[in-house]
């Protein structure tokens, strides 16, 4: 959307100007690089209790493994949303991005709903496994799973929020560049928490069939 | 109602505790009274507290930074006393449960509410005017990052009055730190204050980072960046990658103290070993976030007051990114005696050794610029030379601490505390100091007392030797750290030593204060009208002393590294006739720009965070709730504020510049 980094500008002999000498990069690339530290910041976060799950992820203290607990037909089904609803966010963002109003409304809402849905999925997990004594301060395994994986359910539960957030905002304000910067940078989140979930849905639930 | 609050909670009974809580709130007291009585409100209001001017806050930084440094110098000299006396029969006079919560709050204080808030102030001040811009890339979180740093200091500071502090060193290792074991809020206080002003921290990273990479003068490709930018960028980064682990470690530890996680805890699977692997996987890299911002200083510093370029510039850079790479690979060398085993310690203690060779290749460089130019001795070099000879020491104990071996011996010992204060203070305070003296007039319009600067350094510097060198020969005599009392009566002497040094160090924080009394009082007199008393080289000497809060009327264009000294070389007639620079021909163009306006969410966000903090704590939830929900309010009145700059007209601009002359306004 920048597209500003591939065009040539010229110094007034004539000559090239090199990119790293343009002088300060425009709002939006600043602030779009700005919140791609953030999401690798948060990245990291992610790194760090995927190590602690990997550390413990034996140490059940005769409890359950992890293959004795997951339904991964239901986490399949929970992926499914998630990734759709990435989808439905990029579609969203074309269409703020060509100020449709009512095709963004349009998309949000599956974006929305989605992304409701896979909460629904996980809340339902966690409060059957605690139901059944699996709680998180069963076992130190049982508590970096609930951990991790409730990291990034934080993490799309707080994207909902602020996903209703942007639904005033494009009402009050409208489809300003503020505003669609503010989209964009929502959809990077999104998607980086998809990232993030292939991560949990590899090693947390298809690598506990391998343990 | 109030949670775990109670009347106990006030430290009724403890004298030392208690006077010090009556005398800083009677300080704040007569303070406000002060500043209400004088009617400075609106002016404190309006110019500082909401202001997004990275020079201001870089000053608010730096003076949050030097009250810290008193109250963490006060534990020092505290833990220095009790062991001058407490040997053989004698106990000392503090108790061992409050000895333990003063050298966890000394170190705490020390790395995040004083070497941080200073190392962080001077970037905040230097950076962007280095980098011929107008502000940072993100002004208002830069106020939410310093007003959150403040919120961390404030809570820390209230667990003084209510409550306790951590009697767990400064790095709360489980299990010692679980609730089993530490039942009290001590170690909540320095979580929860660590996670807010680490919030904050985090934010500075970003924000620094975008600025360095994304903000530069036209013409400031990455090799013509001062290497001050260079280490900033560096510490920056560092930070970025390495305080999300700090985040997440603390939220685990929390989750096990809050909810009954096992994480940590000895029983169910838990394991304590894996916090220590996480904390010191941000642990190191942290110590090279404070430490290359003063190798930064010290270039920029060493180059000036030499009069010559940097010795091998492009070096420095390689050097400066090597370190900054090579400090996440280390962090092991801080429990060698964990028992992975030969080869992961071996691995572990070349990769320590390695990281000695850019830091020598700085050393050299340093020397290098020194070598054949005049130098001209001020204060911010006295403190360079004096960095070069205590930081090699301390390197030197450092790489031989890298040999697993040795460390079995020396780990935990006084030998280690001096070795880490050795590199510290003569590195990451003495590039602090010499920071500070450095762009003092840059910020204020005057030079320090060079007499008493000098003063200072020697107080510092000989003290410095005194306090650490014996602890040096304690350590391996086999006395260990965190020891609050010892039987054996021939460690006294040197003991007392080390405690003389300390008080020596105190009369250098003193005249330190002292210095800045008087220099302000004979003000008139250490004018430096035209911006730069140094004979400097980069950008920000080319700026009025103070600079305007656009720093640059117009935007510089650089042609190459030390871009202001090559202006003045190239003006060398236009140098002479400063004063007629309006003339035809020299009239630079000036064009409206925009400036961010104040902003008070930084400060409201922080003063509800403080709320969240302490009701966390104490286990209020209706007010940690209710102050969280607060502090979103006020990030969504940011969202919805349309209204953030304001204009400077081309007029006012040139009316600035023609009233404060500069260098760097001439082209």
């Amino acid at each position: 959307m920048s597209g500003v980094a591939d065009a040539v500008v010229l110094d007034s002999h004539g000559r090239p100007i090199p990119l790293s000498e343009r002088g300060p990069a425009s709002a939006w690339s600043m602030i779009s690089f700005g919140f791609w530290l953030f999401l690798l910041s948060d990245i990291v976060i992610f790194a760090s209790l995927f190590a602690t799950y990997a550390v413990l992820q034996k140490a059940t203290a005769g409890g359950p493994s992890g293959k004795d607990i997951f339904e991964l037909r239901n986490v399949f089904i929970e992926t499914c949303c998630l990734l759709a609803s990435s989808f439905a966010c990029g579609l969203m963002l074309i269409a703020a991005g060509r100020r449709q109003l009512r095709n963004f409304y349009l998309w949000a809402v599956v974006t929305w709903v989605l992304g409701a849905a896979f909460i629904g999925f996980e809340v339902t997990e966690f409060s059957d496994l605690v139901a059944r004594g699996y709680g998180p301060t069963h076992s130190a395994f049982l508590s970096a799973f609930f951990t991790l994986v409730g990291t990034h359910g934080c993490h799309v539960t707080s994207g909902l929020l602020w996903l209703l957030v942007m639904f005033a905002q494009v009402a009050t304000l409208g489809l300003r560049p503020t505003v669609v910067r503010r989209l964009f940078c929502f959809s990077l989140f999104w998607h980086a928490l998809d990232l993030v979930w292939i991560g949990v849905f590899t090693i947390v639930y298809l690598g506990s069939l391998h343990a | 109602m109030l949670g775990k609050l109670t009347w106990a909670a006030i430290p009724i009974d403890q004298p030392i505790p208690l006077v010090t809580s009556i005398v800083m709130i009677a300080v704040i007291a007569a303070i406000l009274a002060l500043v209400t009585f004088k009617r400075w409100w609106p002016y404190l209001w309006n110019e500082w507290i909401t202001s997004t001017d990275h020079k201001r806050l870089g000053v608010m930084y730096m003076l949050l930074g030097l009250v810290m440094l008193v109250r963490g110098f006060a534990d020092a000299l505290m833990m220095r006393a009790q062991l001058a006396l407490a040997q053989g029969s004698a106990t000392g006079f503090l108790p061992p449960e409050h000895y333990d919560q003063i050298f966890s709050a000394h170190g705490t204080i020390m790395i995040f509410f004083v070497a941080m808030p200073f190392v962080i102030g001077l970037m905040n001040f230097a950076v962007p005017l280095q980098l011929g811009v107008r502000d940072v890339a993100f002004p208002v979180l830069n106020s939410v990052s310093f007003w959150l740093t403040a919120s961390g200091v404030l809570l820390v500071n209230l667990s003084l009055f209510i409550g306790e502090f951590a009697r767990t060193g400064w790095l709360v290792y489980p299990p010692l730190s679980e609730l089993a074991y530490s039942p009290g809020v001590g170690v909540d206080y320095y979580l929860w204050s660590l996670q807010i002003s680490g919030l904050g921290t985090l934010l500075t990273g970003i924000n620094f980072t975008t600025t360095i990479l994304k903000m530069r003068a036209p013409g400031m490709s990455y090799m013509r960046m001062p290497v001050f930018c260079w280490t900033a960028l560096a510490s920056n980064l560092l930070i970025v990658a390495a305080f999300p682990i700090l985040t997440a470690s603390f939220a685990l530890l929390l989750l096990d103290r809050y909810c009954g996680f096992h994480f940590f805890t000895p029983d169910l699977g838990g394991n304590p070993m894996m916090y220590i692997n996480l904390i010191w996987a941000w642990g190191h890299p942290e110590v090279y976030i404070l430490m290359l911002p003063a190798f930064g200083v010290f270039s920029e510093v060493i180059s000036t007051f030499s009069g010559k370029p940097l010795f091998g510039y492009h070096s420095m850079v390689v050097a400066t990114m090597a370190i900054c790479v090579l400090s996440f690979m280390v962090w092991l060398h801080h429990f060698f005696t964990m028992g992975a085993g030969a080869d992961v310690n071996g691995f572990f203690g070349i990769a320590t050794m390695i990281i000695a060779v850019p830091t020598g290749v700085k050393i050299f460089n340093w020397l290098f610029t020194m070598y054949g130019g005049s130098i001209r001795f001020t204060t911010p070099i006295y403190y360079s030379i004096g960095f070069m000879a205590t930081f090699g020491i301390g390197g030197l104990t450092g790489v031989l601490m890298a040999i697993p071996p040795a460390d079995f011996v020396l780990h935990n010992s006084l030998f280690l505390i001096a070795h880490f204060h050795n590199v510290i203070i003569g590195g990451v305070v003495f590039g602090i100091m010499a920071g500070y003296t450095y762009w003092f007039p840059k910020a204020f319009g005057f030079t320090l007392d060079e007499t008493l600067g000098k003063a200072v350094f020697w107080c510092w510097f000989i003290g410095f030797i005194l306090a650490f060198t014996p602890m040096y020969a304690l350590g391996l005599m086999g006395a260990t750290r965190r020891m609050q009392h010892y039987a054996d009566p021939s460690w006294q002497p040197y003991m007392i030593v080390a405690f003389a040094g300390a008080l020596l160090i105190f009369a250098g924080i003193g005249l330190t204060v002292v210095q800045l009394g008087w220099s302000i009082h004979t003000r008139d007199r250490r004018r430096v009208p035209m911006g730069d008393p140094w004979n400097g080289r980069t950008l920000e000497w080319g700026t009025p002393s103070p600079p305007p809060p656009w720093n640059f009327a117009v935007e510089p264009h650089v042609q190459g590294i030390d871009a202001f000294w090559a202006v003045k070389t190239r003006n060398q007639e236009l140098h002479k006739i400063a004063e007629s620079r309006y003339e035809a021909g020299h009239r630079p163009h000036y064009e409206t720009i925009h400036m961010p306006k104040g902003s008070s969410t930084g400060f409201i966000t922080a003063f509800f965070a403080v709320f969240l903090g302490f009701g966390l704590i104490w286990h209020i939830w209706w007010m940690a709730i209710l102050a969280g929900i607060a502090c979103i309010g006020v990030l969504l009145r940011q969202a919805w504020d349309t209204d953030r700059e304001m204009l400077i007209s081309a007029e006012q601009l040139e009316d600035f510049d023609r009233r404060h002359p500069s260098l760097g306004a001439q082209r």
